[in-house]
């Protein structure tokens, strides 16, 4: 039986009333939900506030470099197709620095969960405009107003990922089933969940969102179909919707490796004499 | 009399020019004899000039050597530009349907090259492979050999039976025809099998061998083949190769997967090396083990895309931001590209960092002969692993213990029930979480580097080549091994006291070693393939013995043995 306790991790360095405290919550709630044992999870985290969160759990963990989450959580998923592999980034991290990696592993369809703590600023580096900061925002880098943000749900299903959904640091309930349902997904699984900054963004508050947020599964919305989808992912200002976007579950990179239909690659025993008979080829 | 035959085959991108090379090249090291081929190509896939050199002896040969003794010219411009290397008594096979007006007074052999394609196949395309039995007919070699090359080549199809058909009519027709003298005979002499191989596919025969499981690279010449060959073989032997869109991308992804727990690889060039540092740093703070091929060709920037240069010495050794341990290897020779990247593997799991293998487009793409690998010699050592659960039940796993050696045990997620691993890139504690204060920051960065000392007795001291002791000695690295070595060959009989002192280990450098070699040496010639001397320095830098001079080139070829006699005379006057 796993219980919160196993997933108790070190003291977070965030601000008061930061809203990654709730996504920590939400985060080891689901994956108590889901009876995940500790040791058989991965979280990889790049560098911003978001990729602190694995320290402050108990699992495996890589904290790499600013923007190369997906890249080394795909790595490790190949490697061993038995961890659950949670990527972890923030909106700096994971659609600035890490877009382009962030893109080609919803195409390819990686079997990973990736949680992208969307709080529309920079925090690690104290408040500069982010891709995702509102037009005009004014900020440290962007004192005359920042430029047209990205849409990154709108992108992530033009990419081709297959369960694209939205969450909210102020519904940690909400959130929380939204990461399962993510864990759950086989394939590429984004979620993008706004977060308020009390420090940075002094626009986006939890105010703010509590005042626009609805969820879409009260709607009667179908996330299946993908144009209905296209055109939820870029609703936003008065109304932001959020739950499950867009949804459909296609074979997983990993799936379609012929080498891994044979169990996972760290599990494969090394006979350097087996390509003897590759030897023989140039002769 | 020895045996020493040197062909030159040439055309557009696109005429075949790299397999009739390639196919004559087999056929002849399957009659008994030792082949080394190198190719000359441009930066393009249609049109240009392109030639594909073979040499043959009947001993070891390592280097090509002009005057061509068989030109064949699958089209004008390759007469026009080879016509003075031909020697005396050499011959140009043309197509005289085609090329009009050759010029010069070498013989020449015209074939109707395209005719003959066109009449046995349907289709112009294979003249190249008539071309291929026009050169069999001419040397007198057993043309069933060949046909039974070309089509383990081409496949059991129709392609493949065309192509048996196209060199069969180039064949016999030669046979009908040549009223020359070329006195080049190369029938069969002996059944000895040998390997022929270049450089590209010896590292990824190593890397199978080591039980490499995971490769990601983006093509960048001039290691695309070790990605390709890999990914082709990828289903038999149970390993994931993935296309990234980025070097950055394949760089972590190789991280990740081998913090995983498997034996992981990257190939690629130059400018996708610059992509890497980052993660090269990643690796090492992480002390993840990882494999960097990094395959040279000139820079700066996009440079000569498909030529040959050693210009990243200093900056592998130097790549990635902050103090980390490294490893960084140079084959010399088509051995040391497969053992080599043994050893790469082998010291990257030992000391848990990262290791780079530097190879150039010249032992990359260049054909060897060689004895077969010995595969019962392969050792695989994947390092200190943590044995089971961990000291006591219920206490955190130290990936990065601190230990005497600086090597801390490892465990890969999953590996014990209940064992967590914690990586980090940033500065960590010994579980692995980030720390800010300067004690653990100094133990830290001590332990690391402490690695340095034990892989430093795992690096090989430089070889020498000829007398311990000379009035000249050529310093070397990596690729330049066989043109320096029968460079040295040829100043002996020349009379001049000189021997060479080669690296194929260059990180940790092996300061002590070199420095007892160099302390005897006369003058100190270093030979290498860039602008700025980089190996030169490095020996400066880390032995404090002063070089007499560089012989350097960076015209994007490779050099000759005869470019280094050149230049030890101009120096010795």
């Amino acid at each position: 039986m796993v219980t919160i306790n196993d997933y108790a991790g070190g003291k977070p360095a965030w601000c008061p009333g930061c809203g990654d405290f709730s996504i920590l919550v939400a985060v080891k709630k689901a994956l108590v939900d889901l009876q995940l044992e500790p040791y058989k999870v991965l979280m990889v985290s790049g560098i911003g506030q978001a990729g602190k969160l694995p320290h402050y759990t108990k699992c495996n963990v890589f904290n790499g470099l600013h923007g190369r989450p997906v890249p080394a959580a795909v790595g490790a998923k190949i490697a061993n197709p038995e961890l659950t592999v949670i990527a972890i980034s923030g909106d700096g991290d994971g659609y600035g620095e890490g877009g382009n990696h962030w893109i080609h592993a919803m195409r390819r369809n990686h079997d990973i969960t990736y949680l992208v703590h969307n709080n529309q600023i920079y925090g690690l580096t104290k408040g500069q405009a982010s891709p995702t900061s509102d037009q005009g925002s004014i900020t440290k880098t962007t004192p005359d107003g920042s430029p047209m943000p990205v849409y990154p749900i709108a992108l992530a299903i033009a990419a081709g990922a297959g369960f694209i959904a939205r969450g909210f640091a102020g519904d940690i309930e909400h959130l929380a089933n939204m990461i399962k349902a993510g864990i759950s997904h086989k394939g590429f699984a984004l979620l993008d969940i706004l977060q308020p900054c009390p420090t940075f963004n002094k626009k986006n508050t939890y105010a703010w969102y509590r005042e626009r947020v609805y969820k879409l599964d009260e709607t009667g919305y179908d996330p299946s179909i993908k144009s209905g989808a296209f055109e939820k992912a870029q609703e936003w200002g008065d109304r932001i919707p959020i739950g499950v976007i867009y949804r459909k579950e296609t074979a997983s990179f990993e799936e379609q490796v012929p080498a891994l239909k044979k169990g996972p690659l760290v599990k494969q025993k090394i006979e350097p004499s087996q390509i003897e008979r590759l030897l023989s080829e140039f002769m | 009399m020895s045996i020493d035959v040197n062909f030159v085959i040439g055309g557009e991108a696109g005429q075949g020019v790299q397999s009739v090379g390639f196919l004559i090249s087999k056929a002849l090291v399957r009659c008994g004899y030792h082949v080394f081929a190198d190719q000359d190509y441009e930066s393009r896939v249609r049109g240009g000039h392109n030639f594909f050199r073979v040499r043959v002896k009947d001993s070891p040969v390592y280097a090509v050597s002009v005057p061509i003794d068989l030109l064949v010219a699958l089209d004008k411009d390759t007469v026009d530009i080879h016509l003075t290397e031909v020697t005396k008594g050499g011959v140009i096979i043309y197509d005289g349907e085609k090329t009009k007006n050759i010029g010069g007074d070498s013989a020449t052999f015209s074939v109707p090259l395209n005719r003959l394609a066109q009449e046995t196949t349907g289709n112009a395309q294979a003249s190249n492979t008539v071309a291929l039995g026009v050169i069999f007919g001419l040397i007198h070699s057993d043309v069933n050999l060949l046909v039974k090359v070309v089509q383990e080549y081409f496949g059991a199809s129709k392609v493949g039976e065309d192509n048996a058909q196209a060199v069969r009519a180039g064949y016999d027709y030669t046979l009908q025809n040549y009223r020359g003298d070329f006195k080049q005979r190369l029938s069969t002499i002996n059944n000895k099998q040998r390997m022929l191989i270049n450089g590209n596919e010896a590292i990824s025969l190593g890397a199978l061998a080591a039980g490499c499981k995971f490769v990601s690279g983006y093509p960048m010449t001039p290691t695309t083949p070790i990605i390709e060959y890999i990914a082709a073989k990828a289903k038999e032997f149970d390993l994931v190769v993935l296309q990234p869109e980025d070097e950055i991308s394949a760089v972590n992804a190789v991280i990740g997967a081998s913090y995983a727990g498997v034996r992981a690889m990257t190939a690629t060039s130059g400018g996708g090396f610059c992509l890497m540092v980052e993660g090269l740093s990643l690796a090492g703070m992480t002390e993840t083990p990882i494999v960097v091929v990094l395959g040279q060709r000139p820079g700066p920037a996009i440079g000569l895309p498909t030529r040959t240069e050693q210009g990243e010495l200093e900056f592998a050794i130097h790549a990635g931001h902050g103090d980390y341990p490294k490893v960084v290897l140079a084959p010399a020779t088509i051995e040391d590209a497969f053992w080599l990247t043994v050893k790469a593997f082998n010291l990257a799991d030992k000391y848990q960092l990262p290791v780079i293998l530097i190879t150039d487009h010249h032992l990359a793409s260049s054909y060897f002969t060689a004895e077969k690998f010995d595969l019962l010699q392969v050792v695989i050592d994947r390092g200190k692993l943590l044995s089971e659960r961990g000291s006591a039940a219920g206490s955190e796993y130290k990936r990065y213990q601190l230990t005497d050696s600086g090597i801390s045990p490892r465990a890969f997620p999953m590996q014990h029930e209940g064992v967590l691993v914690v990586a980090d890139s940033d500065e960590h504690s010994e579980e692995g979480h980030i720390i800010e204060d300067a004690e653990t920051r100094k133990n830290m960065m001590r332990k690391r580097m402490k690695k340095l000392v034990g892989v430093g007795k795992d690096v090989a001291p430089p070889k020498i080549y000829g007398s311990q002791e000379a009035e000249v000695t050529l310093v070397g690295w990596g690729s330049t091994y066989y043109a320096i070595r029968e460079a040295v060959d040829i100043l002996l009989e020349q009379g001049v006291s000189v021997n060479s002192l080669h690296f194929s280990e260059l990180w940790p450098f092996p300061e002590d070693d070199v420095s007892d070699l160099l302390r005897k040496a006369g003058k100190i010639y270093v030979v290498e393939s860039n602008a700025s001397g980089q190996l030169a320095h490095l020996i400066q830098a880390e032995t404090c013995i002063k070089v007499s001079d560089s012989i350097l080139k960076y015209d994007g070829r490779p050099f000759t043995p005869s470019d280094i006699v050149r230049e030890v005379k101009k120096r010795n006057k």
